[in-house]
């Protein structure tokens, strides 16, 4: 799990509570409310599921437990360009996890993790319903088809080229 | 109910009836061209919205009043984006494969002018005399379309056209009568659960309507986790509103105050669009206080499911609208008398409710008509895998797999050979050649040891290995299981290393026994059906393709040449050509070197076994192939090394 620094601690906090003023304290709006956090934060800290738990008055662990249960929370911040490859069936059968270990080859991280430039965070998710299109990799939440180990290197050279464009352009 | 207030509901709905009906006869009397694009998720992830962009700015740029309209999925998956474009004096014609070029030229020369650009047409969407149409596919005399009926013709997000097209008629029509009648309509009809269980809808129904608790609730689950099924976010993406109007009628039959579509957080446009679909159907007073001036009220929310497979069981379901995690409790007493917050609760499928408006509208024997005895209505497929044309389809129940496959899918792509029938996800089974002419209902198929499912279809070719798909499935149910009941929680992770080893060329003979002995035990310490159908998928390969478990145990050898640990890649070299550089280029991590006679070779030690240089090789050449077991190679590669 990530450590963030005092500061980020005290930001998380703030926005977190700014968040929970959308919620009624019932137990039945946790999900919700975890969503919520996420959606703002990127991730869910600590310091954010404590902040929720006292909301809610009910015990930090099963904050953590709904969190850590759920594959949709993550407890590590996001990369600026998410990566999530898909591992359906379909997917599978036509290599998605020949794709995945590019990713990982590329990216040096695993599942789960963020590069430490915090550009790119990688992910697998169990099938995003774009069967025909396999294997299926959604790149900034954008759902790609057919991404072989080719592909996976063009996508990132593309960003790449982007991020050259970037530092020119702010010369 | 009175005869006036029947009379204030008629006339409610007539209302909107016709406001829509102006609406959508503005749109095609007008004498003006309508080019419609297909674009739920399917099409996007292959370029739907970069082509809508395309028309939207050739169209405007041209100066030509002709609306451009996103619609759903038409099921044709295959030939993805695809544009339907309807031109007065022709027939409406649908293109394949568009991109923004295409959509270019199509206004330029179609819409404009008066070529139909022919060498893009996909089909025309009725019989002409110009360009073959759909139903001339062999794949229409199979199909019956009910649910997915209005799936790529109307616009999702305009409940106009939803209501022009014959929606909400069945709510108005429920509302005048009995909630009872429904009920009994509903039994009648024989409709079974689609969410893959089959249990009768009409007693599901009539259960809740019986229990005394209040309030009660109707839960739409569209928590489709099965890997490799997308039914659910077609439709909902496509025709949300008919799943909201299966839900309204469904809480008037129960006397129900409060809905959840309960819907995956991985589909966003489905969210999206069951969020508008809510919003419109208030706005209209279909949904809301005193529906249609009747003293009926019912409200729904929409809670994003955050990605658990055991979720779309109901008991877990439950527990995680609650705000808790989703492990599932003991049943009975089941959700139609003791469900969300302990009271009356109906969770029904997806597709169950999408049918619902058609029985009510035209009849319980209209339905039980279509089908089967046991199973009634139509059954809609995921078509996706080894098979030509991928997407959805939709047959009558009582149709067989060799159908569906063959004749709706156009069976096997590149003259592979077919090899199994992945059906029913993770709970489901692998069905062999033989098994083909099983007519599908719920009862053939659990005979046959697989399951209905929420209806996933993979077709697998000869290149696919079953010991893989077992073991990627166990890997699945594994990660999965909740952690509640012991054989599914140690269980599954023992087979689950079992079959890894086989995958990589260990263990023995005596472990398939295992295997066998650890199935029936999950299947009968488990709680909920994740478990209890958890070791299916290794059953049934098992069963039908022990000669592939024995290859991988006995021999180190991966008939199909999958298993990662057990094949490498091998150029041979006499076929090899020696100008040719198209696998050092593409290769990916630079293992590939050509020796001094310029004849290319792997170096294993780097090969990650990708195989992107089999597909680059050209065909004319062909010089890369897998072996397995890999023990056959460096003998071979060495000589070539030294030569």
């Amino acid at each position: 799990m990530y450590n963030s620094t005092t500061e980020e601690q005290l930001d998380n906090q703030r926005r977190t509570q700014q968040v929970l003023k959308r919620f009624g304290k019932k137990r039945a709006n946790l999900i919700p409310i975890l969503q919520a956090v996420q959606g703002e934060l990127g991730y869910l800290p600590r310091e954010a599921m404590l902040e929720v738990a006292g909301f809610l008055s009910i015990p930090d662990i099963d904050v953590y437990g709904v969190v850590t249960f759920y594959n949709q929370f993550r407890l590590n911040p996001p990369g600026k360009h998410s990566i999530r490859v898909c591992l359906g069936t379909a997917c599978h059968m036509k290599g998605g996890y020949i794709t995945l270990d590019a990713w990982k080859r590329r990216l040096c991280i695993e599942p789960g993790e963020t590069t430490p430039d915090r550009e790119f965070d990688l992910d697998t998710v169990a099938c995003v319903g774009c069967c025909t299109m396999a294997p299926v990799t959604v790149v900034d939440e954008k759902p790609q088809g057919s991404v072989e180990p080719t592909k996976v290197d063009g996508i990132l050279l593309a960003f790449e080229f982007e991020r050259e464009k970037e530092a020119k352009g702010s010369e | 109910m009175t005869a006036a207030e029947r009379q204030t509901v008629a006339s409610a709905f007539e209302q909107i009836k016709e406001h829509a009906n102006s609406e959508w006869t503005a749109l095609w009397d007008s004498g003006k061209p309508v080019i419609t694009v297909g674009a739920a998720t399917c099409g996007r992830a292959a370029g739907a919205l970069e082509v809508l962009q395309a028309f939207r700015d050739e169209v405007k740029k041209h100066g030509v009043d002709c609306p451009v309209i996103e619609v759903g999925c038409m099921g044709h998956c295959y030939s993805e984006p695809d544009v339907t474009i309807f031109k007065p004096g022709y027939p409406p014609i649908c293109y394949g494969n568009a991109n923004p070029v295409i959509a270019e030229r199509l206004v330029k020369e179609f819409v404009l002018g008066d070529d139909p650009c022919l060498e893009f047409v996909l089909a025309a969407t009725e019989p002409n005399d110009l360009v073959p149409s759909f139903a001339d596919f062999p794949r229409s005399q199979y199909e019956k379309k009910v649910v997915l009926k209005n799936c790529g013709q109307i616009d999702p997000e305009q409940i106009e056209h939803y209501i022009a097209n014959g929606g909400y008629a069945a709510l108005a029509k429920a509302l005048q009568a009995q909630p009872e009648d429904i009920v009994d309509e509903l039994k009648r009809s024989g409709l079974r659960g689609r969410g893959g269980a089959g249990f009768p809808t009409g007693k599901k129904w009539e259960n809740c309507r019986n229990a005394t608790g209040r309030p009660k609730h109707v839960i739409c689950n569209a928590d489709e986790g099965d890997p490799g099924a997308f039914m659910d976010r077609a439709i909902l993406e496509s025709d949300p509103h008919a799943v909201l109007e299966g839900m309204i009628i469904a809480a008037y039959a129960v006397g129900a105050r409060h809905g959840h579509i309960y819907v995956r957080a991985e589909y966003p446009l489905a969210v999206e669009r069951a969020r508008i679909a809510i919003r419109q159907a208030q706005k209209l007073n279909l949904l809301g206080k005193n529906i249609l001036g009747s003293d009926f009220s019912f409200d729904v929310r929409l809670f994003q499911a955050s990605g658990a497979f055991v979720c779309g069981e109901e008991s877990a379901l439950l527990e995680s609208l609650e705000g808790k995690a989703g492990l599932p409790y003991h049943r009975p007493p089941f959700p139609a008398t003791h469900g969300l917050d302990g009271k009356p609760t109906v969770v029904n499928n997806v597709k169950t409710l999408a049918s619902i408006r058609h029985i009510i509208e035209n009849g319980a024997e209209w339905f039980a008509g279509i089908g089967t005895e046991g199973s009634t209505g139509t059954a809609v497929f995921a078509l996706a895998g080894k098979v030509v044309n991928t997407g959805l389809a939709e047959v009558p129940m009582g149709t067989t797999l060799r159908q569906v496959i063959f004749d709706v899918g156009s069976g096997i792509p590149d003259g592979k050979r077919f090899k199994a029938v992945q059906i029913g996800g993770p709970s489901g089974g692998c069905l062999p050649e033989s098994a083909l002419d099983l007519p599908i209902d719920f009862d053939s198929l659990t005979e046959a040891g697989a399951m209905m499912g929420s209806g996933g279809m993979i077709v697998l070719d000869e290149d696919d290995c079953m010991v893989e798909i077992a073991r990627y499935f166990l890997e699945f149910t594994q990660r999965e299981s909740c952690g509640k009941c012991t054989f599914c929680r140690l269980g599954t992770r023992q087979m689950l290393e079992v079959l890894s080893g086989f995958t990589k060329g260990e263990g023995s003979i005596e472990d398939l026994d295992m295997l066998m002995d650890l199935a029936q035990d999950i299947k009968g310490g488990s709680l909920c059906a994740l478990g209890r159908t958890a070791p299916n998928p290794v059953l049934t390969t098992l069963r039908h393709f022990r000669d592939e478990y024995e290859a991988h145990i006995l021999e180190g050898r991966c008939p199909a040449l999958m298993c990662i640990d057990l094949i490498t890649f091998y150029i041979i070299p006499d076929k090899c050509e020696r100008s040719c550089d198209a696998c050092i280029g593409t290769c990916t991590v630079e293992a590939i070197s050509p020796n001094k006679k310029r004849i290319k070779v792997i170096d294993q030690d780097k090969c990650v076994k990708c195989g992107t240089c089999l597909v680059a090789c050209p065909p004319q050449y062909d010089a890369v192939i897998k072996v397995s077991p890999p023990s056959e190679v460096p003998r071979a590669e060495k000589e070539t090394a030294e030569t």
